[in-house]
């Protein structure tokens, strides 16, 4: 299943007021940080959520952290809340000090939609970033084709992949391997 | 009996100190009378820590206005006097209605108490803030945002530190005495906790053989420690210390008895200052200036 997430009509019921566009202040990410967390739990499928950015102003550091790291640190572990897969859309220069800083503070990784290209922002390990690069390259892949194209043993390609899964980068569809961005339409 | 406090001609962050040192000794239960009839010009940080004194005071102060027409007018229009009235008895006359129109007041005196001020100021702020930075301050539009964040997270550090309400102003102008170019600056004054004593606050808080207002200061915006324990904590004074370095501007944090400064090469006010006259709570200051000639980033 899939969501989209208008980050600005959020942040006016959030606040209940139609003047604001800017995210700013930790307690305004907080509290619509809580909004996508409910939405997310409604449902127990696999759901990949778009989180567009296209009408949002500007985003400090404070909201990013609620909005963007804390929603994905609750994702990225073993034992998430649900199999929940994000995708940021319409992430401008405008936004990306704020995010890259805290995505970078939490060894972080995202993946994000620009002109409909897929492309990861973020911290993410070199074998990682080779995997996620290469599985991106070749649609959708098992972790044989995954290594033979990396130059690699399956074992290392598996571990890669397993990371990426883990940081809800990569879903894994059966024994494939697919990238979030190829997956949205 | 009632001590009066000198206010020098032109209040600034430096000048400021003089103000302070007739205060600091005095216990807040002490009628005092600022004496501002000589004041010829102001600061965001001056007016906004004139505010911010007044509330370190118990017995209620009395503030003498400007007696030049100008300087009273300016004060009006940064909306001082609006909120001087609920915080000193004012004697002189002073314009009653906020003046308005063409001003270099990018941001009149405003309250910040809450996270919604904050959304206010920000988007109060955006679109002239556009305007000033690109063509007067002659920067990339990639430092209007910057500038918008700064903004937030400084006024976000009363809402999250201060344990009461603060004031923030923000200007633009010429700063021939100085630097010879314009600026535009952010000055955000509370009388509230202090760094020292918020993170004296944090769970498990040990403090260190030196522990004062310098090292409560180096702690927040230099390692951006935070009072909670989260490790996402913090991260604002650092945005705004990045960004006041990355358009080659200055940032202040003063707190207690000390200021911490990022100085830029235009300016040569000692990175840490102590042994200052108290003053509670924190009082920041970001100055950005115009672009020189073949400065890239």
């Amino acid at each position: 299943m899939m969501n989209h997430i208008d980050l600005s009509r959020m942040l006016r019921q959030t606040l209940a007021c139609d003047l604001y566009s800017n995210l700013v202040t930790r307690s305004t990410g907080a509290a619509v940080r809580g909004q996508i967390e409910a939405l997310l739990s409604a449902n127990s499928e696999r759901a990949l959520t778009i989180i567009d950015f296209s009408q949002v102003s500007m985003i400090d550091f404070s909201c990013a952290d609620e909005v963007v790291a804390k929603l994905l640190m609750r994702y990225a572990t073993d034992d998430p809340p649900g199999d929940a897969y994000f995708l940021f859309r319409g992430v401008t220069e405008d936004h990306c000090d704020a995010i890259e800083a805290v995505l970078e503070r939490h060894d972080l990784a995202l993946a994000v939609e620009e002109d409909g290209e897929v492309r990861i922002m973020g911290v993410l390990p070199d074998d990682e970033r080779l995997a996620w690069n290469t599985t991106h390259e070749l649609g959708s892949a098992d972790a044989g084709e995954v290594a033979a194209r990396m130059g690699t043993d399956v074992e290392r390609a598996t571990q890669a992949l397993d990371r990426l899964q883990r940081r809800r980068l990569i879903m894994r569809v059966d024994e494939r391997y697919v990238v979030v961005g190829n997956v949205t339409e | 009996m009632t001590h009066v406090i000198s206010v020098p001609p032109s209040l600034d962050d430096q000048s400021f100190e003089q103000v302070l040192e007739q205060v600091a000794p005095l216990s807040p239960d002490e009628k005092i009378l600022i004496d501002a009839r000589h004041a010829r010009w102001a600061s965001p940080y001056g007016l906004t820590a004139l505010l911010a004194l007044a509330q370190t005071r118990t017995e209620r102060p009395a503030l003498a206005v400007p007696e030049l027409e100008d300087t009273a007018s300016y004060w009006a229009r940064a909306a001082f006097f609006q909120h001087a009235e609920g915080l000193y008895d004012l004697h002189g006359s002073y314009p009653k209605r906020r003046e308005t129109g063409e001003s270099s007041v990018l941001l009149e005196i405003t309250p910040i108490g809450k996270s919604d001020d904050v959304h206010n100021v920000v988007g109060r702020v955006q679109e002239r803030a556009q305007q000033i930075i690109k063509n007067e301050l002659k920067l990339e539009s990639k430092a209007i945002i910057g500038f918008a964040m700064t903004l937030s997270e400084v006024c976000q550090n009363i809402i999250e530190h201060a344990g009461q309400g603060g004031w923030v102003a923000v200007q633009s102008y010429r700063w021939t005495k100085r630097l010879g170019r314009r600026v535009v600056v952010i000055a955000v004054c509370d009388a509230g906790m202090g760094f020292k004593k918020s993170l004296e606050s944090a769970p498990g808080h040990l403090p260190s053989a030196r522990w004062d207002d310098a090292a409560a200061l180096e702690e927040a915006v230099i390692r951006g420690v935070s009072r909670f324990r989260d490790r996402s904590r913090g991260q604002g004074l650092a945005g705004a210390r990045k960004y006041a370095g990355r358009w080659n501007g200055k940032m202040s944090v003063r707190s207690g008895t000390a200021r911490i400064s990022i100085v830029p090469d235009w300016d040569d006010d000692p990175p840490l200052v102590e042994g200052l006259s108290e003053f509670q709570g924190s009082q920041v200051q970001v100055i950005i200036p115009e672009a020189t000639a073949g400065v890239t980033k």
